[in-house]
């Protein structure tokens, strides 16, 4: 097999037991890795009991896995799956990073992570395997600190071990702050103190099995693959493409922190009652101007580069260090708290990324109090005494750190936007979970849909397996090039698909075919391949459990706030029409396999040899 | 890229973005293969922000020559780069001691020391950046220069950079 190291860790925590695991070239070429393999994983060996696996329970599992082009296509990321504590199905989350190229370099394509450890422990990847290591002195640890006791730690020890190599360079790390650590439902998977893998709440879960972090330091190549004249052309074709746009090189996602507010109106500004800005000061040339201190920070092998540090240099929150904030971070971080200066937002998102929480996720739920804090449901008393007004930025920060450490009315908020809606209607009789703005426990990211102009159309969110999850957004067949079809594809070959945006058409499968020999075509992708891993996290995501359950009828659906008019700007009084959604969300249903109900039909399941998923589903899901 | 006469690379670590296609491209040149740990060049992040790409400075004086007991290292005429005789080293790392930057290392799958041979006078790693546009890296002539002032250790270089960086709040984070 080319592309692949051939070996996977399974480190089962409550024996303390580590072995390697081999996958057959056969599922390998069905579920490719990351998110593919971890939704064949995860049915595999959970999907007959699914509705009962507790995701913060042992008994889920957590998966780490690279993708046959992690290192090779230009990005490098690493994916994490298990059982979602948001949504209670199947979320591939991808961070970037070198962990998947560390992990590649050890000989590892991936780990299996089971069961739970009695008490806080790191896990240590090397060429000769894994190691359970005591992480008692890290556990309470920002992610700052965290980074920097296990960097120094890790060096330490393997230049006891092997004196004479020189130098040793840092391993790779993703690991939790204080959020996942508490089990909050919207904490990360963190690497390199700013980036998260944030949909699916996958921190909570390393928090659930006592485990800290995963370090990780190969020495080897990457593996062989089937051409490397290829790879290596295919390589500088991506980068020369990507050398040519410089809007994400220059600028990063952020730019479009002004111009997705004030130009297509889409961009969620005190929690999505707007969507619509006109503050120039919010400009990306004022965070350029102040806060940015490197222009051009990337990750293993990236032309891009759309990361740009940053630091507050002046006020009250002076010192604060962080990457610029991206368009999401700003978004959902900046306005949708009201809060409109580039310094106030680099630090938020400094202390979110410190605490380990999904900085989507979390400023979702803080503007969800902060709604309701307007409304007068959530009163300064109910609050542990913070007034959460708009804008004001500590407020939002004392609420942030009570929500990581799952004090007084953080606890609730822990539980992420939707369940924490649940929860307040429960306790106030008001109907909160119309300002949740979510899709299937998992918060929207920060593109409306009202406004039509931007990126996702009606369904994307509604549709998706992923709920609100805005990197994996479902469109109409036509539009497959960036539906959840192509993304499963990225997410499976695990690398950073931005660096896929406006390559040639048939890049994607070159570099699939160069890097493993395989014979990818997009008929077979799109008709076979991708919907097998769509079906079955479908399948996984409708069985849900055991806390909350989603019928299509019901939850295949936008957050009610979708259906109010816009209030301002260009776009006022557009809204998401219901009979086009209807439509729309019909028509995705047929395209994609589905019958009327939303569930995917069984002789489409029986012709993708999915026997035991239509079994199942006749059994628990499908109306009798 | 000079036209004549030995080059040195010079080092903007403020402008390294850590995305180490200079070790992608020197592996690839020199080991045929993506080996970031083969790599004569190695951008050390010990810090996130801080990137160090760490390579050979190719001292005046040349103390990693002069240390090594086999013979195996020798000068190059055309360069001036540090060539390691794969035959005649035993991997014992008294070049590295003798290092001030403690620049190489040894191989990870061979038993000789890693040093940056400036791949002939083209350096791979230099175009690399250059077609980025970063520019961390770029070759100039070799002039009579105390060019040994680079050669320091990722920790100490490091240090520095977190400062320039992050000011005192850096001093927190190494």
């Amino acid at each position: 097999m080319r592309g692949y190291a051939g070996k996977f860790l399974e480190v089962n925590l409550s024996a303390e037991k580590i072995k390697e695991v081999t996958f057959d070239e056969g599922i390998l070429r069905q579920y490719i890795g990351g998110r593919g393999l971890a939704t064949k994983i995860l049915w595999d060996r959970l999907g007959s009991q699914w509705e009962k696996v507790n995701p913060l329970g042992p008994e889920n599992i957590l998966l780490i896995l690279t993708g046959p082009l992690t290192g090779f296509f230009p990005g490098g990321r690493i994916c994490i799956s298990g059982k979602s504590p948001q949504s209670n199905g199947v979320i591939g989350s991808t961070v970037a990073g070198e962990f998947g190229i560390e992990l590649k370099c050890a000989g590892y394509d991936g780990l299996i992570i089971t069961g739970s450890a009695s008490k806080p422990c790191y896990l240590l990847i090397t060429d000769s395997g894994a190691e359970i290591r005591d992480a008692s002195h890290i556990w309470g640890k920002d992610g700052k600190q965290t980074l920097s006791i296990l960097t120094s730690e890790v060096r330490e020890e393997l230049k006891k071990r092997f004196p004479r190599y020189g130098a040793w360079k840092e391993p790779a790390a993703i690991y939790i702050g204080p959020a996942g650590e508490n089990r909050v439902r919207m904490a990360a998977v963190m690497a390199k103190w700013t980036h998260a893998a944030g949909y699916g709440g996958y921190g909570a879960v390393m928090g659930s099995k006592n485990l800290k972090a995963v370090a990780a330091k190969g020495t080897g190549p990457l593996p062989e693959v089937a051409d490397m004249k290829k790879v290596k052309a295919l390589i500088d074709e991506v980068c020369e493409e990507c050398y040519e746009h410089d809007f994400f090189r220059m600028w990063g996602t952020g730019a479009a922190g002004y111009e997705v507010g004030f130009k297509t109106s889409s961009e969620p500004v005190r929690n999505w009652q707007e969507e619509w800005h006109d503050e120039r000061g919010f400009g990306v040339d004022s965070f350029e101007h102040r806060v940015w201190i490197k222009r051009f920070w990337g990750d293993f092998g990236c032309p891009t580069t759309c990361l740009k540090l940053a630091m507050t240099k002046v006020g009250p929150f002076k010192g604060a260090i962080g990457d610029n904030p991206d368009y999401e971070l700003q978004a959902y971080l900046g306005t949708n708290l009201g809060i409109f200066t580039p310094e106030e937002s680099v630090y938020l998102a400094s202390l979110i990324d410190d605490l380990g929480l999904c900085g989507i996720q979390g400023g979702n739920v803080l503007g969800f109090a902060g709604e309701l804090y307007q409304r007068g449901i959530l009163t300064k008393q109910d609050l542990d005494g913070i007034a959460l007004k708009w804008g004001d930025t500590e407020a939002f920060a004392t609420l942030a750190k009570k929500i990581a450490a799952r004090e007084g009315i953080g606890d609730i908020l822990a539980e992420g936007t939707y369940r924490a809606a649940l929860k307040i209607q429960e306790m106030t009789g008001e109907n909160v979970t119309q300002y949740a703005v979510q899709a299937k426990g998992v918060a929207l990211g920060a593109h409306g849909i009202r406004s039509g102009e931007d990126y996702p159309t009606e369904i994307a969110y509604a549709c998706s397996v992923q709920g609100g999850d805005h990197t994996s957004v479902a469109h109409m067949p036509k539009r497959y090039k960036d539906g959840e079809l192509d993304i499963i594809l990225h997410d499976s070959g695990v690398y950073c698909w931005f660096n896929m945006f406006d390559q040639r058409r048939n890049l994607k499968w070159d570099f699939f075919n160069a890097v493993t020999g395989w014979h990818i075509r997009p008929e077979k992708w799109y008709n076979t391949t991708a919907r097998r891993i769509l079906h079955l996290q479908r399948t996984l995501l409708l069985l849900g459990g055991p806390d909350l359950q989603w019928n299509p009828k019901e939850h295949d659906e936008n957050p009610p706030r979708f259906y109010e008019p816009l209030p301002s700007g260009p776009y006022a009084g557009e809204r998401v029409d219901r009979t086009k959604f209807v439509k729309l969300k019909t028509r995705y249903y047929e395209a994609v396999g589905w019958d009327e109900n939303g569930i995917p039909m069984s002789e489409e399941l029986r012709r993708l040899g999915l026997e035991k998923a239509d079994k199942i589903l006749d059994e628990k899901i499908r109306p009798s | 890229m000079p036209d004549v006469g030995p080059i040195w690379i010079t080092r903007d670590y403020l402008k390294c973005s850590g995305c180490r296609k200079c070790e992608i491209a020197c592996s690839l040149f020199h080991e045929c293969k993506i080996w970031p740990e083969a790599s004569r060049i190695r951008v050390f992040m010990l810090v996130p922000g801080a990137e160090v790409p760490h390579f050979c400075v190719q001292c005046e004086d040349y103390p990693c020559v002069e240390a090594c007991p086999e013979d195996a290292l020798s000068i190059s005429k055309e360069t001036e780069a540090v060539l390691v005789d794969r035959e005649k080293c035993t991997a014992c790392g008294l070049c590295i001691d003798a290092c001030p930057g403690r620049v190489p290392h040894i191989h990870p799958t061979d038993k000789y020391a890693v040093i940056c041979d400036l791949c002939g006078g083209e350096p791979r790693c230099v175009e690399a950046c250059r077609k980025g546009e970063w520019n961390a890296l770029k070759a100039v002539t070799r002039k009579d220069r105390s060019y040994k002032v680079y050669a320091r250790t990722p920790e100490d270089i490091t240090r520095d950079l977190v400062v320039n960086l992050y000011g005192e709040a850096g001093e927190e984070v190494i």
